[in-house]
């Protein structure tokens, strides 16, 4: 075992299909033991990079390590020590949710394959269930029964691709305290997520758009490391601040207005043109301006725009 | 709230488990082909249909075969000959031409499958015992149904005749059958059929069974969760192979069994080896059928080369056509075919006794078929997701 307290360390990591990068020149470090969150829209290549972690895609460029294993050359090892939660439930639909960990167990080589399956049944709270066939479980329940899977043989380190998708609140919330319980016995934990809330939750975040990554840090550092400043604008009339989104959008200065509730974020990344371009409406009636924090959400969206420039 | 780890770390078995993960797959096929109904029944239906079909079809006495009879002269004789003949119901007289040009007519076109012509004089010459000749000609192109009656004429003109006084008692037919078989001379026998019938069932069943499960894998999305584990290509496919080796011998089995009891079909050799070969050519097929699995990029595609590789399996076995009277080149063809060794093994063992020294070499050349199938499927087998 590696004493490291690094569990995945990697550096320039390029993955291309048909010639096109999904992945281009990505490097990260995960701590041991840390709940890292991987965020960043649809077809940023959050997938790519977890399925070159664990083995299932070979990088064209770039060398690295997971677990202390070489990730071009000991993917079998990585693969003994890993947990991989895909997106799209793939456990086999037509084995019972018993006849699928008992699988999972035997390929594992746990000592008692039937006994571990059924003490995993009933820690995830699937007692009574476990003869059902695991096609016919709701959305929640796969969901459970795939964490359940990958955390059978004890790994070291579990990858969770968009986990939470398409499930209830609760689940939700059930589900990232049990990540934290997990964490906080010496797992490590990487999830890709598109909820700004979960993000929240995570020990460290990256940001990832057009297969590289923008950013990473704790959630504070992230928000101070986008330089933006925000106001938020409330009160007013119905229709005051329709209208004025509307007439703040696109003005030099201002980098992005977005609606929130009653109120009305806007940023820009320059404090002192942003507040030029808003002074003639601060004077406004009825309307409060409020400095403020930029929220996750506005960094998140203004580093995607920003991507957006630089790669047409 | 509940906890999703175990409370121990769990306990993993030393050494790298060749065979318990190749268990552990195993397992897992059976209980998926148990929870597929269709595939079940295809199990149980398809030798049962295709061997009753087939089966029938080519074995049963053939009925009411469309004769045309040329009739050089018309008296007692003659008019009891026909009698005779439409008594047998092989033969039904749909045609009664007079000339010799247009019974080659109605055989060209198939109107008729037999014609017989009876000459000039025929009576006098009975009489006298002078033995004259009864022409038969037969469509062989169907050469089970021509053989089958053509060999009933005989005995069954003698009977009729015997109890005409004006023809001299004796053992032996008062002429003589002169058969002509036109088309095809080569007769293939029936009891040639069935064991042959062993083999192209054993071919389809076994090829569609795993020319499907790596391909449904990747369909369905489980071959990501599959290839994210500590398995080996080896070990997939021992798994995956094995459930239907046990499959294809109850299937093999009971197309034996009902050759042996409903069409008499009789085992001269030793059943056991039977038994192991049948093994061995079984498994060879679902070795092919695997290989195509991982080289088609989806179902329908190992689904069509399951079909494009039965073809030529009915076609250069030896099943169809007789393998000695084919060219040269295809009988190369051929002998690439587990189907054409498995047929002279079948055949030698059930109809001719063989022993595993005769057929040492149709033996060794499975296994070779079957270690090439096994080290393209092992290579091919594309273990990530690139």
């Amino acid at each position: 075992m590696n004493g490291s307290d690094i569990a995945i360390d990697v550096h320039g990591l390029t993955k291309k299909f048909d010639g096109r990068a999904v992945v281009r020149n990505l490097s990260m470090q995960v701590k041991r033991g840390s709940i890292y969150g991987f965020l960043g829209p649809n077809g940023s290549g959050k997938t790519t990079t977890i399925r070159m972690l664990c083995g299932l895609l070979t990088p064209d460029e770039g060398t690295g390590t997971c677990l202390g294993y070489d990730i071009l050359t000991e993917t079998d090892k990585i693969k003994t020590q890993v947990g991989y939660m895909t997106q799209r439930f793939s456990l086999y639909e037509d084995l019972s949710v018993r006849e699928n960990l008992e699988f999972i167990g035997r390929i594992y080589g746990i000592a008692q394959p039937v006994a571990a399956a059924r003490a995993a049944i009933e820690r995830l709270g699937l007692t009574g269930r476990e003869n059902q066939i695991a096609g016919e479980l709701s959305g929640g329940w796969k969901q459970r029964l795939a964490l359940g899977a990958c955390t059978l043989p004890s790994p070291q380190l579990l990858l969770l691709d968009e986990p939470t998708a398409g499930v209830d609140p609760k689940a939700r919330r059930e589900f990232w305290n049990e990540i934290h319980a997990l964490a906080a016995n010496g797992l490590t934990v990487l999830v890709s997520t598109h909820y700004m809330d979960e993000a929240e939750r995570c020990h460290e975040i990256a940001y990832i758009a057009y297969g590289e990554l923008l950013v990473h840090g704790t959630v504070d550092q992230v928000i101070a490391s986008s330089h933006l400043t925000t106001y938020i604008v409330s009160g007013g009339q119905d229709g005051n601040l329709n209208a004025l989104s509307e007439q703040l959008t696109g003005m030099p200065g201002i980098d992005m207005v977005a609606p929130f509730g009653t109120s009305l974020h806007v940023s820009g990344r320059d404090a002192a043109k942003l507040d030029a371009a808003i002074a003639p409406y601060r004077k406004r009636k009825g309307l409060d301006w409020q400095r403020s924090e930029p929220s996750l959400e506005d960094v998140f969206i203004d580093l995607m725009r920003r991507s957006q420039d630089n790669f047409p | 709230m509940t906890h999703l780890l175990p409370t121990q770390t769990a306990r993993r078995l030393p050494g790298n488990g060749f065979w318990r993960k190749t268990w552990a797959v195993l397992v897992k096929e059976f209980i998926q082909l148990k929870r597929d109904r269709v595939s079940l029944a295809m199990i149980a239906m398809m030798p049962l249909v295709q061997l009753m079909l087939f089966g029938y079809a080519i074995n049963t006495t053939p009925r009411n075969l469309p004769t045309a009879v040329l009739l050089q002269e018309h008296n007692d004789l003659t008019r009891s000959i026909l009698a005779a003949l439409e008594n047998t119901k092989y033969f039904r007289i749909t045609h009664l031409p007079t000339t010799e040009a247009e019974v080659d007519q109605l055989l060209a076109s198939g109107s008729v499958l037999f014609a017989i012509e009876i000459p000039a004089n025929f009576e006098r010459a009975v009489r006298r015992g002078d033995k004259p000749a009864m022409l038969v000609m037969a469509d062989a192109t169907d050469p089970v149904a021509a053989g089958t009656a053509l060999s009933a004429l005989g005995q069954v003109l003698q009977t009729a005749l015997s109890h005409d006084r004006a023809i001299p008692d004796s053992m032996s037919l008062p002429f003589e059958i002169r058969t002509h078989a036109r088309y095809n001379p080569a007769a293939v026998t029936q009891l040639n059929i069935v064991p042959g019938l062993v083999g192209t069932i054993l071919t389809m069943t076994m090829l569609i069974f795993t020319a499907l499960s790596v391909t449904r894998e990747i369909e369905r999305g489980t071959m990501e969760n599959l290839l994210s584990m500590p398995i080996t290509p080896v070990e997939i496919m021992l798994g995956k192979i094995i459930p239907y080796v046990m499959v294809g011998f109850v299937q093999a089995s009971m197309i034996i069994a009902i050759g042996v009891f409903l069409f008499g079909v009789p085992i001269v050799g030793s059943l056991l080896m039977l038994a192991l070969l049948s093994t061995l050519f079984i498994t060879t097929n679902l070795s092919i059928g695997y290989t195509f699995s991982t080289v088609a990029q989806n179902q329908l595609q190992a689904m069509q080369m399951t079909l494009m590789f039965f073809l030529p399996n009915i076609l250069l076995s030896g099943f169809m056509f007789p393998f000695a009277g084919m060219p040269n080149w295809a009988q190369w063809v051929g002998e690439a075919l587990p189907l054409t060794h498995y047929l002279r093994i079948v055949r030698s063992i059930m109809l001719k006794g063989s022993s595993v020294a005769d057929l040492h070499y149709d033996t060794a050349a499975l296994f070779v078929l079957m270690l090439i199938a096994m080290t393209i499927a092992v290579t091919r087998f594309r273990r990530t997701l690139d």
